[in-house]
């Protein structure tokens, strides 16, 4: 059984975050408005980890699992595709071209459906969001490009001889959903976090196949990805104040309370 | 001005009265477009009504010629379908797990771009104009969406709904949804009953030194129970034995991430805050205006808790029981006659 698991390399929220007053936009944003991956130090995203550790759970009990891990991003990316190796996946994918600088959620999508298409599958195991764009779109993106079931945001994941099964919170209800396999499933951060990996599999993974592809290799044309093909034109970015804007409830206790509940409703909270 | 889609979600049972999230999106698409309502559910006489009063001038009802496909499958096909018979201007779809499903699904399906969690959106000259909070909320971008019929899914609350009557023609659209296999099934589905741990909790409901005493804890429990959350406390409340030491969240406790943090009697200490900043909401009850929890709370209640709790249950079990607006309860008694 193969199990694809897609990682993205994500701007390290400790590392980094833009704190307070010097929230400003030159330190996170390249002049080109595309998030500088260059200048601050990045991760594997903290749900893709558990998307890797999805995969070793799955491999855990049965012996025919093959864990590929793939993602696209600039040179450096390679980092964490070590780390998802040293968590645990046989193999590495890492798809770079400087073409794809600027690709949107559509490009994005569509390339790594190829890869994925292109490696064959049983199982795509994503994250549910990742932490610097957060659309949560690309894997039923990429469901949408195999033409197979996702089932999105799992907080758990069990696979059996030709579907997976997923829990996943619905609005005051536990959900337990089933799919076909072939499949696409998002996880989410309630699910098993990975154990710190041991030294020696941290080495072990240095002896494991990365391989990189290049646009060419994939047969993607570069005019179809890239900021020029990107759907999207960002116009600007503005730091938002620092401090969270608050509603500021007062008075007597029965008419905040009915503040406070209206709030929750129209918000959506309860 | 083009059509502008703009799926339709309907309280399922009750009556499949409209959401009134449909009403805000509707507000949005007139803004560029002529609101075109893509409902998959059957409409009755005062949805198609209510749906006219914020400004739809077309109700399609898609149908599934395949008995059995899930609601968004049929959402997707129907709107891929619309689109492009129609080459609408965008597409509208409320932000939510199934929402961005189905706006990613469908986005691929027309080869269109896609923005989410759209907090504004506003017609431009090369289309439309889309505002969104990144990094949580450290920035606000906005962006020119290129080609045809874009997929927009918006943030709850984004605009307040404001009528503007029309008088809508209804539709009927059949689709045949391609893959029948792409369907996850629901197995199970089980209201959550027990009480949830803090860590992967949805909501928290966390109290401190200022709830006073064991007996004042129970009053967090209550309200825990009230929002299906966890039960969280500072290391005060633990040290006093108001909570299980597993419920303490801080530093040395659990880091929780929940959408909604409830703060009762809590002064937010750095140890304290280490455990829960990053929750989506923070909502805090302290009678200290000048407590820090204030100061990264989203919303401040300043209040004595003991009175603000009590009253907030009686409003929640007031909403049960009641739990639409006076117009839309109206709507659904029409649909049992
Ligand atoms: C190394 C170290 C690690 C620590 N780790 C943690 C940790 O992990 N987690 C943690 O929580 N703490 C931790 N602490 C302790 C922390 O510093 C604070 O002491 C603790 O969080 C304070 O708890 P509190 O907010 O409940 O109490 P207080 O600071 O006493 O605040 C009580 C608040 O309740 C309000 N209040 C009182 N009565 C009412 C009422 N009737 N209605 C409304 N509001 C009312 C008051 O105005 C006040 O703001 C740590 C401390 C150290 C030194
Ligand atoms: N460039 C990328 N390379 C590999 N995986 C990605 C990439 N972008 C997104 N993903 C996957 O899609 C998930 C959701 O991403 P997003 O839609 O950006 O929130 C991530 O957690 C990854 O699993």
């Amino acid at each position: 059984m193969k199990v694809v698991v897609l990682v993205k390399h994500v701007p390290d929220e400790a590392a980094d975050r833009p704190s307070g007053t010097e929230a400003s936009g030159t330190k996170v944003f390249a002049p080109d408005l595309t998030i500088d991956r260059g200048a601050l130090s990045c991760r594997l995203g903290a749900l893709d980890e558990n998307a890797v550790e999805q995969a070793m759970r799955i491999a855990r009990r049965r012996l025919d699992v093959q864990i590929i891990a793939v993602t696209m991003g600039p040179a450096g990316a390679e980092r964490s595709l070590a780390r998802a190796l040293a968590l645990g996946a046989d193999e590495g994918v890492h798809v770079r071209d400087d073409a794809l600088h600027g690709s949107d959620a559509r490009a994005t999508a569509s390339v790594l459906a190829t890869v994925v298409a292109r490696l064959g599958f049983d199982l795509v195991l994503c994250g549910a969001a990742s932490s610097d764009s957060g659309m949560s779109v690309v894997p039923a993106m990429v469901a949408e490009h195999l033409g197979v079931p996702v089932a999105c945001d799992a907080d758990a994941v069990w696979v059996g001889e030709d579907e997976v099964l997923v829990r996943r919170d619905a609005d005051g209800f536990v959900e337990e959903v089933a799919a076909p396999l072939p499949a696409v499933v998002s996880v989410t951060e309630r699910a098993d976090e990975p154990r710190y990996p041991s030294f020696r599999a941290i080495v072990e993974a240095r002896h494991k196949v990365l391989r990189t592809w290049s646009l060419a290799d994939l047969r993607i044309r570069p005019e179809t990805v890239g900021a020029n093909a990107s759907a999207t034109v960002v116009r600007s970015v503005t730091p938002h104040p620092g401090e969270r804007p608050a509603v500021l409830i007062e008075g007597a206790s029965d008419v905040a309370a009915a503040r406070l509940a209206r709030y929750l409703t129209e918000h959506q909270l309860i | 001005m083009g059509p502008v889609l703009v799926l339709v979600e309907q309280h399922e049972g009750n009556g499949d009265t409209v959401q009134s999230r449909t009403y805000e999106l509707l507000t949005i698409a007139r803004r560029f477009g002529d609101p075109v309502a893509v409902a998959r559910h059957p409409v009755d006489a005062a949805c198609v009504a209510a749906l006219g009063r914020y400004g739809a001038t077309r109700v399609c009802v898609v149908e599934s010629a395949v008995p059995g496909a899930s609601p968004a499958v049929v959402a997707v096909a129907g709107l891929a379908e619309l689109a492009w018979q129609m080459s609408a201007v965008a597409v509208l779809i409320g932000s939510g797990r199934e929402g961005r499903e189905v706006a990613a699904r469908t986005s691929v399906r027309l080869g269109a771009g896609i923005v989410t969690d759209a907090v504004d959106v506003r017609p431009g000259p090369g289309g439309p104009v889309t505002v969104q909070d990144v990094c949580e909320g450290a920035y606000r971008v906005e962006s020119v969406v290129r080609g045809d019929s874009p997929v927009i899914t918006v943030a709850p609350g984004a605009v307040a709904a404001v009528p503007d009557p029309a008088v809508p023609v209804v539709e009927r659209v059949r689709v045949r949804p391609a893959e029948p296999a792409c369907a996850v099934r629901v197995v199970a589905r089980t209201p959550k009953t027990r009480r949830p741990g803090v860590a992967g909790a949805a909501v928290v409901v966390a109290g401190g030194r200022g709830v006073g005493s064991a007996d004042g804890f129970a009053l967090i429990e209550k309200v825990a129970d009230a929002l299906g959350g966890a039960v969280g406390g500072t290391h005060a409340a633990a040290d006093h034995g108001w909570c299980p030491p597993d419920a303490l969240i801080g530093q040395t406790g659990a880091i929780v991430h929940p959408r909604l943090y409830l703060a009762c009697g809590i002064s937010g200490s750095v140890h304290h805050r280490a455990g829960m900043r990053h929750a989506s909401t923070i909502v805090a009850i302290d009678k200290d205006p000048s407590a820090p929890i204030f100061r990264i709370a989203d919303v401040a209640v300043v209040g004595d808790l003991h009175e603000v709790l009590p009253a907030l249950l009686a409003e929640l079990d007031r909403q049960r029981r009641q739990p639409c607006g006076v117009e839309e309860t109206a709507a659904a008694d029409t649909a049992v006659t």
